[in-house]
């Protein structure tokens, strides 16, 4: 196969390769400047390696003359957001809390802003939307401990509950049972009055028993009616509404341990204007007073 | 497995083979008759469309830009004269690609590479260099002679000129590309003094660069090596499709011809080569229907005038069907069938197509109203033993004016509204032109009304007034409560 074989049928030449005995291959070769691209391609490369980050050093790497770095980009973009964002804190920081949602524009930014600051910092206690759970407030709702004005829900957060905070919510409900200030049986009546504010109690004896034990020990920070005070984080025990469950185990369960939840602190954490946009959002879930 | 090896062992020791090849310049003669007549017009019209488009005006009130054709990426928005796609509705655009793509498989199935012959950006393109090359060189022989021949002043002012002259052209091509994008009046303000995005230099620097490099210096090339269409139409040729076709039962056998001379006994043609000199693809059609034939009838142009200079009739080369070249031997009927399965069916498509874009787009709604459910909570019970649903609302005005909308709910009795935001239930709600408003709204069923619930989920309707017209439009909702 010294010379040049010509395919008879097409009249190009073949590449001399041989498959099963007659099939051949027309040799059609690429054009030169194709070749050529690919030399411009390593050419370009290099230009890369000159401009871009590219190799590792013993102590770090190659930076190249443009100073790139994918944490660089992304430091940018967070500081041209947070750019593009000032306005609006500005304007927060300046409209009193309860007037933020009669500004459409501040309204929008606060629901998706606050949106996301609560899925960060309250969302795992309290839930992504806010729905709560056992001992974890719904704030959604409108029975609030502390009180649901756009005040109120600021501090709280600022401040937190039973957080070590100075200027905390603070107050404890005694533990009437691991005390032993009432004794079992006292408990068990106690928590049948306690139910039938709400008109789930079974045992009207029981309830009968119990109110006079609720009157002496509880009415103090609970009301005479059992709806609560929110000046000293009492709840309202009559309203079906339960934090820590509303059955009657439930029921004695808090009274004997005063149960007590922990909300941290946030001032400090949060700059004062996204806890004031956060207070406006949780007071935007529907239960704000 | 053994003649793999024997084929490997053949291939050692054999002629070196020549892996890459150089390009045979080509220098197309021009051609005249009623196909380059076309391709002129044609080419007039296509540019002209191009280059004149995004200068046309078209009034859409003072909040809208006022460019007929204008891709508004910035806004996502595309504006096609009376017409304006939001981003959310890109698949008219799908409809209108798939339309086109129909569309050449249809008019490839019916007369071959029509698209490549006429209309092809980079044929218009090569064509407008192809006429500022002969301005400046000359036609065909002079150009030839001129590559030919040693620099001298001459050559580099020909040269020169051409190539300063393409860059011209580029350049305009490249203006007229980012016009589409921006405000065109405007944006030509802003390239002229430098006040311009870097993005529009950017892209006018590209397309300045690429329609030089496609259209001035690789030409054929791109047609060859660089696009895929070739390889993918003769998929859609067939033996009825009309393509560019050398009659080779009246040309052969070929041969020269002096006047006066019989034609019996021999072909019409005369073997002048007037068909391979105007080619821009530098190739002979005689060999038959080929790869690199990109179908713009420059030939036959040619050979016509050959024809009616040697008294032999038209149309030895012209569009025909292989089955019609296939004819005198095979003795099949000869006339053009264009209507057959293929093209039925790619009609038939395109039909379909236009028809569900048509009805999409005569139903398409100015107004949209969307509503996603709170999830966390799903209900919520308030002091009262009354039950609330949280709900996010977003109304999309998509037409040029402020409309102002109220909010009603039917279906559940005694059940109030609320909106965020707003104090009253039945407050205005404005939406700006163009626009999405988002509302959060609460639905609450008070205790009284809670019998009327049918366990976890009752369905409701969200009404969506317009307060000008009092138009409504239903929205159906569930208000999730607890199970019985």
């Amino acid at each position: 196969m010294a010379e040049k074989e010509i395919d008879s049928v097409t009249g190009v030449e073949t590449t001399g390769h041989v498959w099963d005995g007659d099939l051949k291959e027309l040799n059609k070769p690429l054009p030169k400047w194709w070749l050529y691209m690919i030399y411009a391609s390593i050419v370009w490369a290099i230009g890369y390696w000159i401009i871009y980050p590219t190799w590792p050093t013993l102590n770090g790497y190659t930076k190249g003359v443009l100073g790139y770095s994918q944490r660089g980009a992304v430091s940018k973009e967070i500081a041209d957001a947070k750019a593009s964002q000032a306005q609006y804190f500005e304007k927060i920081a300046a409209t009193p809390l309860a007037d933020i949602e009669k500004d459409p524009e501040l309204l929008a930014f606060v629901m998706a802003g606050g949106a996301a600051v609560f899925g960060d910092k309250c969302g795992p206690c309290h839930g992504k939307g806010g729905a709560g759970a056992v001992g974890y407030p719904n704030l959604n709702d409108d029975d609030w401990l502390w009180g649901g004005t756009h005040e109120a829900i600021e501090y709280t957060i600022t401040h937190g509950i039973r957080s070590g905070n100075a200027e905390t919510r603070d107050m404890a409900m005694p533990r009437f049972g691991l005390d032993g200030i009432l004794k079992p049986a006292e408990i068990a009546d106690t928590a049948q009055f306690v139910l039938s504010l709400s008109g789930t109690s079974s045992d009207p004896a029981a309830v009968a028993r119990g109110a006079k034990i609720f009157a002496e020990n509880c009415a103090a920070c609970h009301g005479e009616d059992g709806k609560g005070n929110q000046d000293v984080g009492a709840p309202n025990l009559s309203d079906g509404i339960w934090l820590y469950g509303g059955r009657l185990a439930d029921v004695e369960k808090s009274i004997e341990t005063g149960r007590g939840g922990v909300m941290p602190s946030w001032g400090g954490r949060l700059d004062p204007v996204t806890i004031k946009m956060l207070a406006a959002y949780v007071h935007s879930l529907g239960g704000g007073k | 497995m053994n003649s793999i090896s024997r084929a490997s062992d053949m291939s050692v020791g054999s002629h070196p083979m020549e892996a890459y090849i150089g390009r045979k310049k080509v220098y197309p003669k021009l051609a005249r008759g009623f196909f380059r007549n076309v391709k002129w017009a044609v080419m007039f019209v296509t540019l002209g469309v191009y280059y004149a488009l995004p200068w046309f005006r078209w009034d859409r009130g003072p909040n809208l830009p006022d460019q007929a054709f204008l891709l508004d990426f910035a806004n996502q928005r595309l504006f096609f004269g009376p017409i304006e796609i939001w981003a959310q509705e890109l698949y008219y655009i799908t409809g209108i690609l798939i339309l086109s793509s129909l569309g050449l498989f249809l008019v490839t199935a019916v007369a071959g590479r029509m698209w490549c012959g006429y209309t092809c950006p980079q044929t218009v393109w090569t064509d407008l260099m192809i006429v500022v090359e002969r301005f400046w060189q000359g036609d065909r022989n002079a150009r030839l002679r001129l590559d030919n021949s040693r620099w001298t002043f001459e050559k580099i002012w020909k040269k020169g000129g051409t190539h300063i002259s393409w860059l011209l052209i580029a350049l305009a091509t490249g203006g007229a590309l980012v016009f589409y994008f921006r405000d065109a009046p405007t944006l030509a303000h802003e390239l002229v003094t430098g006040e311009a995005p870097a993005i529009a230099y950017a892209f006018l620097g590209i397309f300045t660069g690429t329609t030089y490099l496609l259209g001035g210096i690789a030409r054929e090339q791109v047609c060859i090596y660089m696009c895929p269409w070739p390889r993918i139409q003769a998929a859609m040729f067939d033996r009825d499709s009309l393509l560019i076709t050398y009659r080779d039962y009246r040309g052969e056998p070929r041969g020269p011809h002096k006047k006066g001379q019989t034609w019996e006994g021999r072909g019409d043609c005369i073997d002048c080569k007037a068909c391979v000199v105007v080619c821009p693809m530098g190739i002979d059609i005689r060999d038959g229907s080929q790869l690199e034939c990109i179908q713009c009838a420059l030939c036959i142009d040619a050979c016509n005038d050959i024809m009616h200079k040697v008294g032999r009739p038209q149309g030895l080369i012209a569009y025909d069907t292989f089955r019609n070249v296939d004819a005198p031997v095979t003795g099949e009927r000869t006339k053009v069938r264009a209507i057959r399965p293929r093209t039925l069916l790619y009609s038939g498509l395109m039909v379909l197509v236009a028809g569900i874009m048509l009805v999409a787009w005569l139903n398409r709604a100015v107004l949209e109203v969307s509503v996603l459910q709170d999830r966390n909570p799903i209900f919520v019970q308030l002091s009262d033993g009354s039950l609330r649903n949280g709900f996010t609302v977003k109304i999309l005005n998509k037409q040029h004016h402020e409309r102002s909308f109220h909010l009603g709910i039917a279906g559940i009795e005694g059940s109030k509204l609320s909106i965020v935001g707003f104090g009253d239930a039945n407050a205005k709600i404005d939406v700006a032109p163009d626009d999405l408003r988002a509302l959060k709204m609460h639905v609450t069923v008070p205790s009284a009304q809670r019998a009327l619930l049918r366990g976890a989920s009752t369905p409701f309707r969200l009404e969506v007034i317009d307060a000008e017209d009092g138009s409504t439009m239903y929205h159906d909702l569930t208000f999730r409560g607890p199970d019985r």
